[in-house]
């Protein structure tokens, strides 16, 4: 659905993007993961043909991007950087102009416009918000309209940057449960943020970038493999250390951490020498863990970092931190 | 995408108010005139007022020359200047380009807009001059202001009268091609409509000055403002078309020169707003 290929970006001495070579399979649920300031909006507007690449090239569905970028964006909806729309205006008739901007082909008819519209409002939870001025709208109802003009017509690609800037954690629920669903339905999701909880609750494979440079592409599944660690949780906890002498890495009052690949054969032994076991659970890496190893301070902070920020820092020894 | 640009334009309450304030002052100046019944000198204040006493139909061309040198291009340089920067600014000209609408294609459309803005804004100053004007100035039954009469004193029948205020109407709205054409380029430059639209003001009290300059009379034939107040001669017998030719290409030139600079620099901007 997306793939690049060593794609740059300066502005004048900054590079933005750095050699980023990155594919987004059909049927992806991708989070693009990154700092701020690490270059994942100029990316976005890469994608999408609104910034042009200094050098390096983009395929959107299959079309090159800028040059053929009319049939791909076509089909694909967006939510870049916020939402945007005319404040004097209904959120309806905001929908009925930006539909009728676009060309008439690809899902775009007059003739089905208004029910394409009462849809995709619905599917956000606007569509009792009647004639009111968008300018009269929350945040969390401004962003939940960016999210219908990208629905509007059933995309076969979502790019949504930051989708859930200013909604509640109820909102926040749904949109999750709206994109899973999407999902389901055949829809590729490529989802730029800079909140570790959102891509790893929804997605199913991450890039993460850092100072422009990607550092890591990987399942979500395989970042987050077993530590190779266990972690139990006991009332009997010297009878624990006793029998497995050395093993054991940490003590936590009742919770301990052991270094032990196999679950089953712990909890045969243990239960076997007469320990009662609370809990047992394989010790996983979670994306927080690997993506800070990964990324190390956020690169809008610039206390005693080299003044050229955003740009050239050596990638080599951001990856020696790589987990196993 | 034509239709779309024309609803935005027409759904904004700015459009209308701009509007009224342009029909607003011709308005104040007639109610001024026939109240005190004292005509500037001929020869002195606008063209044409001294004219008007006598016969209001007269009226719609007067108010054009009263809005023409300063409220129309203002108004102009507003809506053109708003036009790309606006919605960069506003952030909507990001979700038009990825809806997809090509660059070059939004850009006409923007300039359609503004053109039919202006046509629109000028139409509607002839209209509510001529009703006011023939409402306030009624000539007394049976004096010789009973005809119109021209700039050249001979007499214009009433079929003349009102083809020749179409062509001040289409002619001024030429006029501001020019205006129109640098506020848009300078709206693709910036994401700012004021600054656009301020920009563009500038290059025309530019002119304004070298043209009343008489050291720079060499350039003064090609500058934009130059053969604005030629309109008044389509009311000369017979119409002197020598400056208002000269008008249609400075103003044509200017504006294929702005427009081709808007779309080069336009097309090829990143867009990141």
């Amino acid at each position: 659905m997306i793939r690049t290929e060593k794609l740059t970006k300066r502005f004048g001495r900054v590079t933005a993007v750095d050699d980023l070579t990155l594919t987004v399979g059909a049927g992806d649920r991708y989070g693009f993961l990154g700092p701020n300031g690490s270059g994942k909006t100029t990316t976005v507007r890469m994608l999408l043909g609104l910034v042009l690449a200094t050098s390096g090239s983009v395929e959107l569905l299959g079309s090159a991007v800028p040059h053929g970028r009319g049939a791909a964006l076509a089909q694909v909806g967006a939510l870049i950087e916020g939402p945007a729309a005319y404040g004097h205006l209904s959120g309806r008739t905001n929908l009925a102009l930006i539909d009728a901007s676009g060309p008439r082909g690809a899902g775009g008819g007059r003739r089905t416009r208004r029910r394409r519209i009462a849809a995709a409002l619905e599917q956000v939870g606007l569509d009792a918000v009647g004639r009111r001025p968008v300018k009269a709208y929350s945040l969390g109802m401004k962003q939940r309209l960016g999210l219908a003009a990208a629905l509007l017509r059933a995309p076969r690609l979502l790019v949504l940057d930051e989708p859930t800037n200013g909604l509640d954690p109820q909102g926040i629920r749904e949109v999750r449960d709206l994109l899973l669903q999407l999902n389901e339905a055949g829809t590729t999701i490529f989802l730029s943020s800079h909140l570790l909880t959102e891509v790893e609750s929804l997605c199913t494979r991450v890039g993460v970038l850092q100072r422009g440079r990607l550092v890591v592409e990987d399942d979500v599944a395989a970042l987050r493999a077993p530590t190779g660690r266990l972690l139990l949780r006991t009332p009997d906890v010297d009878a624990v250390v006793g029998l497995l002498d050395g093993r054991v890495e940490a003590r936590d009052g009742d919770l301990l951490t052991v270094r032990h690949g196999d679950p089953a054969a712990l909890s045969a032994l243990l239960v076997g020498s007469g320990v009662r076991l609370e809990e047992l659970q394989r010790e996983r890496h979670s994306l927080e863990d690997v993506v800070l190893g990964l990324t190390g301070p956020g690169s809008d902070r610039v206390s005693g970092s080299p003044p050229d920020v955003i740009g050239g820092a050596p990638p080599s020894d951001v990856i020696g931190g790589e987990p196993q | 995408m034509i239709a779309v640009e024309l609803v935005k334009l027409f759904r904004r309450p700015r459009t209308w108010v701009t509007i009224f304030l342009l029909c607003l002052l011709p308005t104040i100046v007639a109610v001024f005139l026939s109240v005190t019944d004292v005509a500037p000198r001929p020869g002195d204040g606008p063209a044409f007022l001294s004219a008007v006493l006598a016969n209001g139909k007269l009226f719609p061309a007067a108010a054009l020359g009263i809005v023409l040198p300063l409220f129309l291009p203002v108004a102009v340089a507003v809506v053109a200047g708003d036009a790309v920067a606006g919605e960069a600014s506003g952030g909507t000209l990001r979700y038009l380009l990825v809806r997809p609408v090509g660059r070059t294609r939004l850009l006409v459309a923007k300039l359609v807009s503004v053109m039919v803005f202006l046509l629109v804004a000028v139409t509607a100053v002839a209209g509510t001059a001529y009703i006011v004007g023939t409402r306030l100035f009624v000539p007394v039954p049976g004096s010789p202001a009973t005809v119109v009469t021209g700039l050249s004193g001979s007499t214009l029948t009433p079929a003349q009268l009102a083809g020749r205020t179409v062509l001040v109407i289409l002619y001024i709205s030429w006029s501001m091609l020019g205006v129109a054409a640098i506020a848009l380029f300078l709206s693709t430059l910036t994401t700012s409509s004021l600054g656009a639209a301020l920009g563009s003001l500038a290059a025309l009290v530019t002119s304004q000055v070298l043209v009343s300059l008489d050291a720079a009379s060499s350039v003064r034939d090609y500058l934009p403002t130059r053969w604005w107040l030629a309109w008044v001669d389509l009311f000369r017998d017979p119409i002197l078309w020598h400056d208002l030719q000269r008008g249609v290409i400075v103003q044509g030139v200017y504006a294929v020169v702005m427009l081709v600079l808007a779309w080069a620099n336009f097309t090829t901007r990143d867009i990141t707003t």
